[in-house]
């Protein structure tokens, strides 16, 4: 990247998703800055992680253009396997590969890929292992780990390719209660590290304190984009609030009459 | 009006754990009854002599291990060709490209339609007669047409394994920046394989018993499968059906580790997240 003036990490404008007749994504503008935390909030089936998944072109957008890492990803010839080297993504599901050692995980991509050596790969994926905790289930088998232990090993797996974006896809939503808070301090720790993040979360806590900016999306547009405590804690249009009540204030009776939020 | 559910007002009916108690008794008595009518009514020394001959299974004892052998290098031959091609015409049948999917329908169609014997002829008469070629060994007629019948049911299952590969696998794969062949070849197969392996193994059982269809290409003494050996004996007077029983006893020899076998590895390839 050369650039006088920073050229942002991940740049979306104009995007636009389709499945069929349904349309996921209305047009949406979204940029990340080197370094910066931003975190995408919104009701469910508001198209948050659909945005995500077109920052890696794991969904084919519709119309629109995203860049990252001064690759324009939505031209049909980008080497689309070469950006994604360096962009690393972390699932609702974990997605470990079930067959594979803990190690095998996170030394696969690095050999096949970036062709390094078994005995280079096996210590970058150990170093990360540690960063998460877990250098000492390097040699365990995935369904052998709780949820958040994997989802702490798909971060290390990540990690492993020495990302320059990280894309975490509600990385704790399918976690029981008490092991979302393992996960959400590895992230922490990345994001204090320096590591540029998109991340699609309902944890409003963790947007706010290790967010910079919050993206709040609902029916496939952009409603609201501000500073993490600005948009949770003051947010300015109704849509947002109404959201963040329900999700901060779930027990509260609802005024369902007036501008009600959709459910 | 209330109901009354105790025990004691169901007492008039039998309670449902008594009536299953009835039930198994009832089953373990007709059990019996089969076995006890088949020991009184068969004719043991009858059987002794034509069934269960020990001189007429000595007779040809020599002959099996030869035969169990060349049974199981048929077998073998078969499947490593079924097992390859059925996996790339599974790979054809989800290629992108359409003429690919059409040519392993249409091989998989007429390969599962046809019986396996009119294959094993046609292989072993009609194509050195078109082209000129002359098999020299059983085995390559074995793994070419047994392996192409096997391949287009082993396509099936092959396929249906893949299908059942979690799309996250290869989500996870694609986002490290691993190519699609990469991902298939290093995440796919391997997961697809091991969901595979109880039906695979059928398909090691089924060629081990469809080898027997090679007698009609005429073999050398030397090339005798397990079953040829068992009619031929079927025809040396003797001991009647004795032979038969002592093929099976083979067959038995080589399917049940083979079971045990393909056992072991699912459980050693580990399971599912």
């Amino acid at each position: 990247m050369s650039a006088d003036t920073p050229r942002p990490v991940v740049r979306v404008s104009g995007l636009r998703k389709s499945f069929g007749e349904r349309e996921v994504l209305r047009g949406i503008d979204v940029e990340v800055q080197a370094g910066e935390v931003v975190c995408v909030i919104g009701p469910s089936g508001s198209g948050k992680s659909t945005l995500l998944r077109c920052v890696n072109l794991l969904e084919q957008p519709t119309s629109g253009t995203v860049e990252v890492l001064g690759a324009e990803v939505t031209d049909p010839d980008v080497d689309i396997d070469r950006v994604r080297t360096h962009v690393g993504m972390v699932f609702q599901q974990f997605n470990l590969f079930s067959h594979r050692s803990v190690l095998d995980n996170c030394t696969m991509a690095q050999r096949t890929v970036l062709r390094r050596s078994r005995a280079e790969a096996e210590q970058v994926a150990l170093a990360n292992l540690e960063r998460v905790g877990l250098a000492d289930r390097a040699h365990a088998v995935p369904a052998q780990l709780s949820g958040g232990q994997q989802q702490r090993v798909a971060i290390a797996r990540a990690l492993s390719m020495d990302p320059q974006l990280m894309l975490f896809d509600e990385p704790t939503s399918a976690l029981d209660p008490e092991l979302v808070g393992d996960v959400l301090g590895v992230m922490r720790d990345l994001a204090d590290a320096g590591m540029t993040m998109l991340v699609v979360t309902h944890e409003m806590a963790f947007a706010r304190e290790v967010g910079d900016r919050v993206v709040f999306m609902d029916d496939g547009h952009v409603v609201e984009v501000g500073p993490a405590h600005q948009v949770i804690g003051a947010p300015r249009e109704p849509r947002t609030q109404a959201f963040l009540q329900r999700v901060l204030d779930p027990t509260h009776r609802h005024d369902t009459s007036g501008t009600s939020p959709r459910v | 009006m209330s109901v009354d559910l105790s025990a004691s007002a169901g007492r008039a009916r039998m309670s449902p754990r008594r009536r299953a108690r009835v039930a198994r008794g009832v089953q373990y008595v007709v059990l019996l009854a089969v076995l006890g009518l088949l020991l009184a009514t068969a004719d043991w020394e009858t059987v002794g002599q034509t069934i269960f001959n020990p001189t007429s299974a000595a007779q040809m004892l020599d002959r099996v291990p030869n035969a169990f052998l060349n049974t199981v290098t048929y077998t073998l031959a078969a499947f490593a060709v079924g097992l390859s091609l059925g996996t790339v015409l599974a790979l054809m049948r989800l290629s992108s490209v359409a003429p690919y999917r059409w040519i392993a329908t249409a091989y998989v169609e007429f390969f599962r339609g046809i019986p396996a014997l009119l294959v094993v002829i046609a292989v072993g008469y009609a194509v050195p007669i078109a082209f000129g070629v002359a098999f020299t060994s059983i085995v390559a007629v074995a793994a070419i047409a047994l392996g192409a019948v096997a391949a287009a049911y082993i396509s099936e299952t092959v396929r249906a394994g893949i299908e059942a590969v979690p799309r996250g696998q290869v989500e996870a794969a694609r986002s490290l920046g691993m190519s699609h062949t990469r991902t298939m070849v290093q995440v796919v197969l391997p997961q697809a394989f091991r969901t595979v392996m109880p039906p695979l193994t059928n398909e090691v059982l089924l060629l081990t018993k469809d080898t027997s269809l090679l007698f009609v290409l005429g073999q050398t003494r030397e090339q005798f499968e397990l079953t040829k050996v068992g009619r031929d004996a079927l025809s040396t007077a003797s001991g009647g059906l004795t032979g038969l029983f002592v093929i099976g006893a083979a067959y038995l020899l080589i399917t049940i580790p083979l079971g045990i076998l393909a056992r072991r590895l699912e459980r050693r390839t580990g399971g599912r997240p």
